[in-house]
């Protein structure tokens, strides 16, 4: 892979990556009294190991200009092994959380292992780690493949991937030591942030330059969601992490906002980090491997135009239904939920653009695991949609709120959406990436699929019903006119409850490895079909050359 | 770019546009979805004008239903107490012993009561008021303060050790740390204080008896009686009774007596309301009625 980098690529890498390096130095010197100087030591050895594996390879012959001729690919094969191994991390950790609240002795006694430390690194492992390098991985392919143009630098792809998992490694390893700014999916304080920013704005520009160097008169629906993915990813991210640090030697920070402000801002951001993140993003994957798939046209070019531009308009209002009966003013709240409400409609046009795409093609849905993965995520992004704009009414929202309701709703999303239509993309792009003629067993794939499936039900479910529990339970009252039932009780009444989730979240962590173990088998088969050749066909247009290259993918 | 050409499946045209095989067609948007868009901006638009909705400045629109959730809350809360008051007002007025023996209002005391004690005691003393290491039993019928309602009802309004200005305050010393007793003597005055409540004593500790009940003469009969039963305006517990809020094996009285207590419980005037403490007072009375 570095022997595909030109000389002079190799070189900046060397160059960022001892800045880096430098960097961390630089961080491991100034907070030696503080957590803030094992981040330190973390980005210097994270710098370092880069420039031994560019050194490695250092010296090999220029690559051939015959690579240009080609898609850049190499940064998503990376991006989907790490995103898989994400996935079993976050998972791992997700089914651990799970259980510590059915059995509590679970922290072992141990700091980092207790509730607090380990639920973010479940979250951020899952949103960021798995979802977020899927995206990067996928959306580079994407953008190709629908631009017809290569990426323009050999470069920035890596700075992007490698740079953001940093990111992703500082946040982790922040969580388990007790570093967070305690706003809810953006914990990374302020270091990790500014570095997520230059990462960001990388990507931006990356996707900027390549479309600017398209093929293609039009832009792709994909590509539309995966920018406005990119574009107010980085909006969010700066204004929620405005903060000012102790001092440049220490970790902790303090926020701009407070009070009010501070909650709006952080649901704001959180609301739009389901918009923009969990649900525009993967979008833009849905909208290209389920058509190419399945093999049909998109149902409506009409659809996905309002149903984009309603997505992205309607959901940056809806953010303080989070903040229902609270000293929010009610003003605020009655947008949020108004906005919530008629969100409802471009979501559901989204999803029935593409279940619609699926006409003619319900046959291939029925035998191929692979497209049913993506069908029954547009079938869940279509329940989780209702049910959120359900529950932003603020009349439902006051028995749904801080209960497990929302914690179902979530996974209903997550699970059912955004892993769904991540793992049905993946195992379409995995044997076109490692170029073989399908993944290494079909089977695991359908069994991946039905552990997923039953998975995500029996965790919805025992979300459902715990939540509703607690919510009436907590409303209860006697007939002295008292509340019928202490909080104790409604923690006794969730246990079998969250016995129920942590089987259900097992059997989709055990998906995940099932497709880890898939992919890992397909990357050896294609090792050992290397010399086969094949994929010629997938190329980008050259300068000059003819306009109708057809890609076999 | 191909040009647009007919779906053979749903015999619609497509747009035109390509991308790597993949095309779209020019389905007109489904009239079903032009609806509810309508229908939901209306009832946004609906809600709008009945609600506070948009900002103006420094006001906002009020709202034609001129609902305000602050005063829909306060209202509610008002309405809640003004249905609790039938049985709230005598608990308010009367005496404690008036209330005990009105079946009715006792009724009342022991639903809200165990939701006011799981919420607010429950986490030292245990949903049923069992206590626990370091927690006084409140079921066993022996008490440090006095279990009488309106003691307990004292208790709980200013706390033992605690932030209120006439706290309840007491204070075992430590007899080994601070040099007071030599290490014999603690280990003689434990086993002392062992035997008073009957426990079975090794050959050893048997034999330290006598000279234990010397050092309890000379340092332990001020609070805790000649008697040893303790003296409930001191906070000095029983020692011969089976209940033992550190422990009472050897090794938890010889702690106790070396390193001192201290024991810590809130002030809850200002936390609960005076109706509440008065409510939880006579609650704790009737944990032990189960035993009894």
């Amino acid at each position: 892979m570095i022997a595909a980098l030109t000389v002079a690529e190799r070189q900046r890498a060397i160059a960022i990556s001892a800045a880096l390096a430098l960097c961390g130095l630089a961080m491991a010197i100034a907070g030696r009294d503080d957590l803030f100087g094992v981040h330190g030591v973390i980005v210097l050895l994270f710098g370092l190991g880069l420039i031994g594996l560019v050194m490695s390879q250092y010296f090999a012959p220029e690559p051939s200009e015959e690579r240009l001729t080609r898609y850049y690919d190499d940064p998503t094969r990376v991006g989907i092994v790490l995103s898989l191994g994400w996935a079993v991390v976050g998972m791992f950790f997700g089914v651990w959380v799970a259980a510590l609240l059915a059995w509590p002795d679970l922290t072992f006694d141990a700091a980092w292992a207790s509730f607090g430390r380990i639920r973010p690194v479940h979250t951020s492992g899952v949103i960021f780690g798995f979802g977020g390098n899927a995206l990067i991985a996928t959306s580079f392919h994407v953008l190709q493949r629908t631009t017809r143009a290569r990426l323009p630098d050999q470069f920035s792809p890596w700075f992007v991937l490698i740079g953001y998992n940093l990111f992703c490694v500082l946040a982790a390893s922040g969580y388990f030591m007790g570093i967070t700014q305690s706003k809810e999916y953006a914990e990374p304080e302020w270091y990790a942030d500014l570095w997520l920013v230059i990462v960001w704005v990388t990507y931006f520009l990356l996707y900027i330059r390549t479309l600017q160097r398209r093929k293609e008169p039009h832009i792709y629906v994909a590509n539309w969601y995966y920018m406005a993915f990119i574009l107010v990813v980085a909006v969010l991210h700066i204004v929620n992490n405005l903060a000012v640090p102790v001092s440049f030697g220490e970790a902790k920070s303090y926020s701009l906002f407070s009070g009010v402000q501070d909650a709006m801002t952080q649901w704001w951001y959180g609301h739009n980090a389901v918009a923009f993140f969990l649900t525009s993003g993967f979008l833009g994957m849905m909208y290209y491997y389920l058509p190419k798939r399945a093999g049909r046209p998109i149902f409506s070019y009409r659809l996905s135009i309002i149903s984009f531009w309603g997505i992205t308009f309607m959901y940056m209002w809806a953010g303080s239904h989070h903040l229902h009966y609270t000293a929010l003013p009610q003003w605020v709240q009655t947008l949020g939920m108004t906005f919530s409400v008629v969100l409802l409609v471009p979501s559901w046009a989204s999803a029935g653009n593409a279940l619609a795409t699926l006409n003619g093609a319900w046959g291939k849905v029925r035998d191929d695991a692979t497209l049913r993965f993506m069908m029954v995520a547009a079938v869940f992004y279509g329940l989780s949609t209702f049910e959120g704009s359900f529950m932003a009414i603020r009349a439902v929202n006051s028995l749904s709120h801080y209960t497990d309701w929302t914690i179902g709703h979530v996974h209903a999303g997550a699970l059912g959406w955004v892993a769904m239509i991540t793992f049905g993309s993946l195992y379409a792009l995995v044997p076109w990436m490692w170029k073989v003629e399908r993944m290494y067993s079909p089977k695991l794939i359908e069994v991946h699929f039905w552990l997923a499936l039953s998975g995500t039900i029996i965790y919805v479910f025992a979300m459902w019903n715990s939540g509703i529990i607690q919510g009436l339970m907590w409303r209860t009252y006697n007939d002295s006119g008292t509340l019928a039932y202490s909080f104790i009780d409604s923690v006794v009444a969730m246990h079998p409850y969250y016995i129920a989730r942590t089987v259900g979240g097992l059997l989709f962590l055990l998906g995940a490895i099932v497709a880890s173990y898939n992919v890992w088998m397909t990357i050896r088969m294609s090792r050992s079909q290397a010399a086969a050749g094949a994929g010629d066909i997938d190329l980008p247009v050259l300068r000059g050359a003819g306009a109708t290259l057809q890609a076999g993918e | 770019m191909a040009d647009a050409t007919r779906d053979p499946v749903t015999g619609t045209m497509t747009t035109g546009h390509e991308w790597n095989g993949i095309e779209e067609l020019d389905t007109p948007i489904p009239r079903v979805v032009l609806f509810f868009l309508g229908a939901a901006t209306l009832f946004a638009i609906g809600y709008w004008l009945l609600m506070p909705a948009w900002p103006l400045g420094v006001t906002y629109t009020k709202g034609l239903l001129g609902i305000d959730q602050r005063k829909v809350v306060a209202e509610q809360v008002r309405d809640a107490a003004a249905e609790r008051a039938s049985w709230t007002a005598k608990l308010d007025k009367a005496s404690f012993a008036e209330i005990a023996a009105d079946p009715a209002v006792m009724r009342h005391v022991r639903d809200t009561g165990r939701t006011l004690f799981e919420d607010n005691c429950a986490v030292c003393h245990g949903v049923q008021g069992k206590g626990g290491p370091g927690f006084p039993n409140l079921a066993a019928g022996s008490w440090l303060w006095g279990g009488s309602p309106e003691a307990i009802a004292q208790t709980i309004r200013v706390g033992i050790n605690g932030t209120a200005k006439d706290t309840r305050t007491a204070q075992m010393m430590a007899f080994g740390r601070d040099g007071i007793l030599q290490r014999e003597q603690v280990l003689a005055v434990a086993a002392y204080v062992r035997s008073l409540s009957g426990q079975k004593l090794g050959e050893a500790e048997q034999a330290r008896v006598p000279a234990g009940k010397e050092v309890y003469a000379a340092n332990c009969v001020a609070c805790h009686g000649e008697n040893a039963k303790g003296q409930q305006d001191l906070g000095a517990p029983d020692l011969t009774d089976a209940n033992w809020i550190y422990g009472g094996d050897l090794q938890s009285v010889v702690n106790s007596i070396h390193g001192g207590r201290q024991g810590h419980m809130p002030s809850w005037e200002g936390r609960l309301s005076p109706t509440d403490i008065k409510l939880l007072a006579l609650y704790v009375g009737t944990l032990g009625e189960a035993k009894r």
